[in-house]
């Protein structure tokens, strides 16, 4: 007896010290996480935050050797290929979701579709960009259109995979409900399946749109940039990360620092993209107890 | 109103598990009817051949003909249809978790593309009330999630729900094993109501509920019914020696 409760309180004492170890471990690995992040945004005020002004905003590039100039055709122009990429991207990314989730399980065609998004996901980004040259834009010319439909292509497998995934974790039960009021089975893939599912679907269009809005390479040979205004969708057309890449490979200071300014207004825009999202997705759910 | 079903040669399978062996019943228009028996026994399996819920799952089967009044629900209906005229509540309470209360119960017209905003009203209204959730709920019927309330609470939303499309039979899995006493005796006091209007299958595995609130009891084993009649008959005089020993508890 005596023996058994020196025993439980040595274990009890051990049992405490591994808990502060193992919630100290993740404690500092949050830490780490967090460092990257804000070192990067701290530094990128530090650097482009000077070269902010009004005409940053409201100007296109100047000519070479004069002062001045902003990226605001670079902005508007980030803003017309997103907008397209996720008009295409989106819609299709969650249709393939819901086919593989709801009604392809255990079908050939959907493990092929699901082998083909996962391969899909980690095609490099260049490649993309290349293949959709080679599609849309040879033989014709650079186009916003042809830049946007890189990044939808980039952004469908993410999206796809999410929504399957999320849609796997609705419960059965839920769409046994459904059915069993007799609901057919697509409305109950869309109105209660996708609908249960829909805050964890839509942080997979976020990342997938986050992700996308910085990449250059698949730009490089369909959106191609434009150093002046274009709204026209068949058009070569500015793009952010195109901008900044070209004017951090620039022998000028000045470029540098617009360079800068133009990685803190991306950032920025991501950010405030997706919150507003998160902030609007949010608004109107009911939250379920339990 | 309830409509009879009538049950013949009735088979089931999930793949090559043969669930359901040629079963034949007679079920009454607006009457309670109980089917007990073991885990494994079929029992759900039949309830769910009933709404055509059974083929939900692609590998299951099922051949015979299941009757409710005059249409055989297997050749004269689509599953759509026949579900919209039999309502199933599950074992667990399944709210959809992202509507509210007043949702959840339009669900069923809803998502059948059902607009009317006054009749959706009444509906709701009528439905809570015969579920006897009204009084508890109608304050926060659009303020609150389906999810919200507690386990018995949702299991009448669910009650509602069903009777919501207003169906003629009542299929009912196990609807009170996920709950306390409490909440129980409120669903079976529910089933007594009910049973006047609708067509009501029970499946239970206390058999005290199924004395209580049925009129007539099957009783399941292995994929067969060993044995259909009277409840009191069944509880006090079995013609089988296996419904006895299941009923005085001397069963594996």
């Amino acid at each position: 007896m005596d023996f058994q409760t020196r025993s439980m309180r040595m274990n009890n004492s051990r049992r405490t010290a591994t808990n502060y170890f193992v919630s100290g471990l993740s404690v500092l690995a949050t830490i780490l996480v967090i460092i990257p992040l804000v070192a990067i945004l701290f530094y990128l005020v530090y650097k482009g935050a000077s070269s902010l002004n009004l005409a940053f905003f409201t100007h296109a590039p100047a000519p070479v050797g004069e002062a001045g100039g902003g990226m605001a055709n670079s902005i508007v122009g980030s803003g017309i290929i997103l907008a397209l990429a996720s008009l295409m991207g989106i819609p299709i990314g969650i249709a393939a979701g819901v086919y593989l989730a709801e009604f392809g399980r255990g079908k050939p065609f959907a493990t092929a579709v699901r082998f083909t998004a996962d391969v899909l996901n980690g095609v490099p980004s260049i490649v993309m960009g290349i293949s959709v040259f080679t599609l849309l834009v040879k033989g014709r010319h650079f186009s916003a259109l042809a830049g946007g439909v890189a990044l939808a292509i980039m952004m469908i497998p993410t999206i796809t995979r999410t929504t399957e995934e999320m849609l796997a974790t609705v419960p059965h039960a839920i769409r046994e409900a459904a059915l069993g009021l007799g609901v057919p089975k697509w409305r109950t893939a869309i109105s209660v399946s996708l609908r249960t599912a829909s805050p964890g679907i839509i942080t997979g269009c976020m990342l997938a749109f986050a992700r996308v809005a910085g990449e250059t390479a698949p730009l490089l040979f369909t959106a191609f940039g434009n150093q002046f205004w274009s709204l026209k969708l068949n058009e070569p057309i500015a793009a952010l990360p195109l901008q900044i890449y070209v004017y951090a490979i620039s022998p000028y200071d000045e470029w540098h620092r617009l360079a800068w300014a133009g990685s803190l207004v991306l950032i920025v825009m991501i950010m405030v993209s997706v919150t507003l999202v998160r902030i609007f997705a949010n608004r109107g759910v009911l939250k379920g107890g339990s | 109103m309830g409509v009879g079903i009538l049950v013949e040669d009735l088979n089931a399978w999930y793949g090559t598990n043969h669930t359901l062996q040629d079963i034949n019943l007679h079920i009454p228009a607006n009457h309670a009817t109980a089917l007990i028996g073991p885990s494994g026994c079929g029992k759900s399996t039949f309830v769910r051949c009933l709404n055509r819920m059974h083929e939900t799952n692609p590998i299951a089967r099922a051949t015979g003909i299941v009757k409710m009044g005059e249409v055989d629900i297997y050749k004269d209906a689509s599953p759509v249809e026949i579900r919209r005229r039999v309502g199933m509540v599950f074992q667990r309470p399944n709210p959809f978790p992202t509507m509210s209360i007043y949702d959840n119960v339009a669900s069923g017209l809803k998502l059948n593309g059902f607009r009317n905003r006054r009749i959706l009203d009444e509906t709701v209204e009528r439905s809570l009330k015969q579920s006897a959730l009204w009084e508890e709920v109608k304050d926060d019927l659009k303020k609150k999630s389906g999810a919200s309330l507690s386990g018995g609470q949702q299991q009448r939303m669910c009650i509602a729900r069903a009777l919501a499309v207003d169906p003629e039979v009542l299929l009912m899995d196990e609807p009170a094993s996920a709950l306390d006493p409490v909440s129980t005796s409120k669903i079976e006091d529910l089933i007594f109501q009910l049973k006047s209007q609708y067509t009501i299958v029970i499946v239970t595995h206390n058999m005290q509920q199924a004395a209580r609130v049925a009129e007539n009891t099957g009783f399941f084993l292995n994929g067969k019914m060993v044995e259909f009649d009277s409840t009191h008959k069944i509880f006090t005089n079995p013609k089988d020696k296996r419904t006895e020993d299941y009923i005085t508890g001397r069963f594996g």
